[in-house]
């Protein structure tokens, strides 16, 4: 398979991680962050840890959109389609996140039209095709999303097409890194950074993390090829001790970005003053809504919403781990309260969240080599 | 729906309601039938209900999905199956034409398995209340000579076999959905199993200790069952695992593994370490084997789980799947 083997040939991956090891100064302890949930997926799902010098400690970022989702948002979503001229479309991430009364899935089981889509555009064509219904696209993800989402209701507006909306949650990254740098118990030397985000933003969005503070950033692809290059772009950084924006995934991301997505981004959305991220709080200019003038496919001013807030339960550490003060398995819940079947906190949601990920691939890993250890 | 769907739920479901109020305290471990002794007559027993959208789809069909499954299943307790009955719950206004071509792909894969369908019943409830249709059948077979499974005879260092290519079943009918703006050139894996278990009971008999037809929940989920119930620890070798390209490529695209994917015309089986080259080489050489290979072994750690060693020597565990594989786009 062409642009995926490549990066996955066994003999260029063994010859990386002895760079890595080369690199790695024995005396030094690296903490490195990857702010994407599809490299923490990749990292688990290709035992890359299995690779690294054990001084190497990789952070499992705030880069899941279906994770850093609060919950509230998801019974507003819920509470819209509880008309059943509603159609509620979403993509399948959405599927399983739990609100206080059930997942879209669990809603679907009881009479509500949940349809999973593969786009927005998906859902538009829903829409034309039920001229009788509503169909509601619930849309999120970061700014590897939301062009195409601001681009179906470009078209949405330029068909008069009137019965379709969007409810709107799309994030954006940056100030969510830079609400982590700021955190007082932050402790991370250099990240690994956002490659699908950044095939829409560029690279030049992160400059300020090198300048102001000193962090080197390798934005980077998802073959466990890519990932292991961009360890080793920013070890190289650290040992010369320099901080600068280097990108990895040039294959696909352009220094400057996509302009055409940007346009379009900018055409239909604006930031929100503020929006509240499940695990890290309200964080100011972190969100998108939608523009006045596409007002009429915005679900949040055609629908009343109830404009929920739940609040996670005291005990789940999500917000430490996020940050990378606690390990998955160092919070008081995992694996007992809180299950990919019955997650609790927001990182056991989606399978690209940090504790998902450590529970499926790592944690009776983790048992089994303690078990071996205790028989030795 | 997630107890539907062939993993965690499902489990609980069989083994925390049924098993404990319909089996007694008699049940062992759970197969894919079970054996009966009849004051020294011994049957097998199995029945499957199936719900499949949509009806036809590339290389099978709903009607051809009853008969093989049910046969499967028998397959891979050790039995032949002999006879079969077969209920049939339509929708109100389903056309004509589609009960006659799934009755006819009924018949037909029946006859070329050597399986008799001897009796069966109908009943229609009003539209809406059903999805157009749906078949449950049931099957009962005699056992193979010379072989036992049992999960409990599992022993460390036993070699895990796998007849073919997975995968393609689960992906073909989420591509002939028609949701996914994909396509593939992909056809479903729908067929009896029940020649390539002969073919293995004959030359390796003795050394068959489990097998079992990864359907829903994939290689994942029945691999993930037997280390529960022999205690042990599956290891398997990602470099070995028999995928077709097109399902590769699906996966990457939705975010899925082929070890979670549905199959309905492949099997596991667990032999011990002296059969597994002629078991292998007895399915190589057999039509519809030549794609099985030996994809890992059984061993001591990490008991009750599976581990996948990647092609870069790390390593991950594959749990079972909870509920249906989802696509993850964003």
């Amino acid at each position: 398979m062409k642009f995926v083997d490549e990066f996955r040939e066994p003999e260029v991956i063994t010859r990386t991680a002895e760079e890595i090891r080369r690199l790695a100064d024995p005396g030094r302890h690296y903490r490195i962050m990857e702010v994407c949930g599809g490299h923490t997926h990749a990292i688990y799902r290709f035992g890359l840890k299995d690779l690294l010098p054990t001084n190497i400690e990789l952070i499992h970022g705030p880069g899941c959109p279906v994770c850093v989702l609060p919950m509230g948002r998801i019974d507003d979503g819920l509470s819209i389609a509880q008309d059943p001229n509603v159609i509620f479309a979403a993509f399948g991430d959405m599927m399983r996140v739990p609100g206080t009364t059930g997942s879209p899935l669990e809603h679907k089981a009881r009479g509500m039209d949940v349809r999973i889509v593969y786009s927005p555009s998906d859902a538009l064509k829903l829409a034309k095709n039920n001229p009788d219904r509503h169909v509601m696209f619930f849309a999120i993800g970061f700014e590897t999303t939301a062009p195409s989402t601001a681009l179906t209701l470009v078209r949405a507006k330029e068909w008069g097409l009137h019965n379709f909306s969007v409810f709107c949650n799309h994030v954006t990254i940056i100030p969510a890194i830079r609400a982590i740098l700021d955190s007082p118990d932050m402790r991370i030397d250099a990240f690994i950074g956002p490659g699908h985000v950044s095939t829409v933003i560029g690279c030049r969005p992160y400059e300020w993390i090198a300048k102001n503070e000193h962090k080197p950033v390798a934005v980077s692809g998802f073959e466990p090829l890519d990932i292991l290059q961009s360890i080793v772009m920013v070890l190289r950084q650290l040992k010369a001790e320099e901080a600068e924006i280097e990108n990895q995934y040039k294959r696909v991301v352009p220094w400057e970005g996509n302009r055409a997505a940007l346009g379009a981004m900018a055409e239909v959305f604006e930031l929100r003053p503020y929006f509240e991220w499940r695990g890290l709080g309200f964080i100011s200019q972190s969100a998108l809504r939608i523009k006045d003038s596409y007002a009429e496919w915005d679900a949040e001013k055609r629908f009343v919403v109830p404009g929920v807030r739940v609040t996670d339960p005291k005990a789940a550490q999500c917000g430490e781990v996020l940050k990378g003060v606690l390990k998955p398995n160092q919070c008081k819940l995992f694996a007992r309260e809180c299950t990919p079947e019955h997650p609790i906190g927001a990182l056991m949601v989606s399978s690209e969240g940090s504790c998902a990920a450590y529970f499926n691939y790592e944690h009776r890993k983790t048992e089994m080599v303690i078990s071996i250890s205790s028989v030795a | 729906m997630a107890h539907g769907a062939g993993g965690k739920a499902s489990r609980r479901l069989v083994e925390g309601l049924f098993a404990p109020l319909l089996f007694g305290s008699a049940s062992g471990p759970l197969g894919d039938a079970a054996h009966l002794d009849f004051d020294g007559t011994k049957i097998a027993i199995t029945t499957d209900s199936f719900v499949v959208k949509p009806l036809t789809f590339p290389g099978g069909s709903i009607g051809e999905l009853a008969v093989n499954g049910t046969v499967n299943d028998l397959a891979v307790s050790g039995a032949r199956a002999e006879a079969m009955v077969v209920t049939y719950v339509l929708e109100a206004g389903l056309p004509t034409s589609v009960l006659e071509a799934e009755v006819r792909a009924m018949g037909n894969a029946a006859r070329k398995t050597g399986v008799i369908i001897s009796g069966g019943d109908t009943k229609v409830v009003e539209h809406g209340k059903a999805d157009s249709m749906y078949i449950t059948t049931t099957g009962i077979g005699r056992p193979i000579p010379g072989i036992s499974i049992d999960p409990k005879s599992v022993r460390r260092g036993d070699k895990i076999i796998l007849s073919g290519p997975i995968g393609d079943h689960g992906i073909t009918i989420l591509l002939a959905r028609g949701e996914l703006d994909l396509e593939a050139d992909l056809r479903s894996d729908t067929r009896s199993v029940l020649p390539l278990v002969e073919v293995l009971a004959k030359a390796a008999g003795p050394g068959i200790r489990w097998m079992r037809d990864p359907t829903r929940g994939g290689v994942a989920t029945s691999l993930n069952e037997l280390a529960r119930d022999c205690r042990l620890g599956i290891v398997l070798s990602e470099e070995q695992l028999p995928v077709h390209d097109a399902v590769r490529g699906a996966c990457e695209l939705l975010g899925l593994d082929p070890l979670h994917i549905a199959n309905e015309g492949q099997f596991l089986t667990v032999v011990g370490p002296e059969y597994a080259d002629t078991a292998l080489n007895a399915l190589n050489l057999a039509v519809g084997g030549e794609e099985a290979k030996i994809i890992g072994e059984v061993r001591e750690q990490p008991a009750g789980a599976v581990l996948v060693k990647t092609l870069y020597g790390g390593s991950r565990i594959v749990d079972m799947l909870v509920g249906d594989p989802l696509p993850r786009i964003c």
